[in-house]
């Protein structure tokens, strides 16, 4: 298997501060990867450099494609769609209106209004709600909205910044359930960055664990979860 | 009754031009959070062009279309060569690029033009409208075209895919950007747009003002009245509150002694006070609340 990410010693700043101290990782085509790590370790940054919405140094390559240099815009139209932390509705906008933003990249019409169906087949909800303004969807369906919206870019790699947050346990089953699926059916790689680490690992078939901007334990799914230090700092059991 | 009559349809027709500024300002306002205090500068040197053009020999319709282009050509390149730079730059900074660009327009256009008053033409004519002698044709122009134009922006920035863009630009950039959106280009469009719709503005309030360099200062006061009264993240609440800000200036200047038409101006500012006090947010407009 051919890495579809490359992330080669990647150093992030906000301002003086420096939030990534040289991480290091690769997603392999498929894979469905998740980074796990405590508040302010870095998970946020790391998703924000690659779409270079931060000040950064190091080498990310796509596909074999530097993307070190390139606007955000541009980054997202290489295939890259990222599900924002706060999931970065358009609230003021209906719940179409929002699908819709997520293909604008695209030129093929009719792919675009098929695409939009299969979205409501996914998640109905979204479909009893299309009309309405998406700032009064509540946090799961809005959520939703926004993993439906970056799949409308038909994107090869997605980007979830804790999707989990903020939602009902069984919500976050039946959304982490379609991202398995999506993954699978769809052939959409995906990086998830995750608190909760339990759910996280059991959908991933790999993960990388930061702390203070560095990597320190990658595997896979199964061995993180068995690990002892994981289990006590994450697990908490 | 007839002269109330008269003074809310001479109102509603200059309303529709503080309308058309006040949206043009609310553009701006949408995409950068700054207000272009040369938006009525800009206004009156594409109204020059417009009259330069007509002195040429260019016939009335293809003048207004032409000077359109070159206003919407012109708000893109002062974006790019002014504003961009200053995106990150102190709101301070940005209140001191408007003021050199109002300045700068004001005088190239006084250098070119020189400041002596000038007749522009009307294509309605200034006959009474229908036979009525409430409205003249020229207003009843005015409020025609600022009607269709409200409808074709409405129908761009509903159903078209860029308008979409913009809007989202506007709304939310970062989510935008992350959709795969340029920001940056649609800021552009935004300025563009906003200096066509002055242009038009200034074009058809021309004939009643006449035009000369300093022509678009009261109708902008106005204008800003219109998008405070309205709210300044509301395109519906600028329209709406340029048509209130116009009928309430001629009934005040008919009915409120003293009032006449020196103390107009005032007034608009007194509103625009006291809505920033009462109702900060507008009638339309969403109240801004900002995480510290």
């Amino acid at each position: 298997m051919t890495a579809m990410l490359n992330v080669k010693d990647l150093r992030a700043y906000y301002g003086q501060v420096q939030a990534l101290h040289g991480l290091s990782f690769s997603l392999n085509e498929g894979s469905l990867t998740t980074l796990l790590g405590a508040n302010g370790a870095g998970k946020t940054t790391t998703l924000r450099a690659i779409c270079n919405m931060v000040r950064s140094t190091g080498a990310i390559e796509f596909e074999g494609k530097p993307l070190s240099g390139q606007s955000t815009e541009n980054v997202v139209r290489l295939g890259i769609a990222h599900v924002p932390q706060g999931r970065g509705t358009f609230t003021t906008m209906t719940v179409e209106e929002n699908l819709q933003l997520g293909a604008i990249t695209r030129n093929d019409k009719k792919g675009v209004v098929a695409d939009i169906e299969r979205m409501y087949e996914h998640f109905p909800v979204l479909k009893e709600r299309h009309t309405q303004q998406a700032g009064t969807l509540s946090g799961g369906e809005q959520q939703m909205l926004a993993v439906a919206r970056a799949l409308m870019l038909r994107p090869r790699l997605m980007l979830l910044d804790e999707p989990s947050f903020g939602l009902a346990p069984l919500i976050v089953r039946e959304l982490f359930n379609i991202l398995g699926k999506i993954n699978r059916e769809d052939k959409v790689t995906i990086l998830v960055v995750e608190q909760n680490a339990q759910l996280a690992l059991e959908l991933a078939d790999k993960a990388y664990v930061i702390e203070t901007g560095r990597i320190v334990m990658s595997g896979s799914a199964a061995e993180i979860a068995n690990n002892e230090d994981v289990r006590k700092s994450y697990l908490g059991y | 009754m007839e002269l109330f009559i008269n003074q809310v349809l001479a109102g509603i027709a200059t309303g529709a031009i503080y309308a058309c500024m006040a949206l043009a300002v609310v553009m701006i306002y949408q995409a950068i959070d700054h207000l272009n205090f040369a938006q009525g500068e800009m206004a009156m040197f594409s109204t020059f062009i417009a009259w330069q053009l007509m002195q040429w020999g260019v016939p009335y319709w293809w003048a207004f279309l032409l000077t359109l282009a070159f206003s919407f050509a012109g708000g893109i390149a002062i974006e790019r060569m002014l504003f961009k730079p200053l995106a990150k730059a102190p709101v301070l900074t940005n209140v001191a690029g408007f003021i050199a660009l109002f300045a700068i327009v004001n005088s190239v256009a006084g250098l070119t033009w020189d400041f002596t008053i000038k007749q522009f033409p009307t294509p309605f004519g200034s006959s009474p409208f229908l036979g009525s002698q409430l409205i003249s044709t020229h207003q009843a122009g005015m409020i025609g075209v600022t009607v269709g134009l409200l409808i074709l922006l409405y129908l761009f920035f509903q159903f078209t895919r860029i308008g979409l863009a913009m809007r989202a630009a506007a709304s939310l950039p970062e989510s935008a950007r992350l959709v795969g959106i340029n920001t940056s280009w649609m800021i552009a469009l935004g300025w563009g747009m906003a200096s066509a719709i002055g242009a038009i503005a200034g074009i058809l309030i021309a004939p009643v003002v006449f035009l000369e360099p300093n022509m678009m200062g009261g109708v902008l006061i106005y204008g800003f009245a219109a998008a405070v009264l309205g709210g300044l993240t509301s395109p519906l609440g600028a329209v709406v509150g340029g048509f209130l800000v116009g009928v309430f200036e001629n009934l005040a200047g008919t009915y409120i002694p003293g009032v006449g038409n020196e103390l107009k101006l005032p007034i608009a500012l007194a509103l625009i006070i006291t809505v920033l006090v009462l109702k900060p947010a507008g009638l339309f407009g969403r109240p801004i609340v900002k995480r510290v």
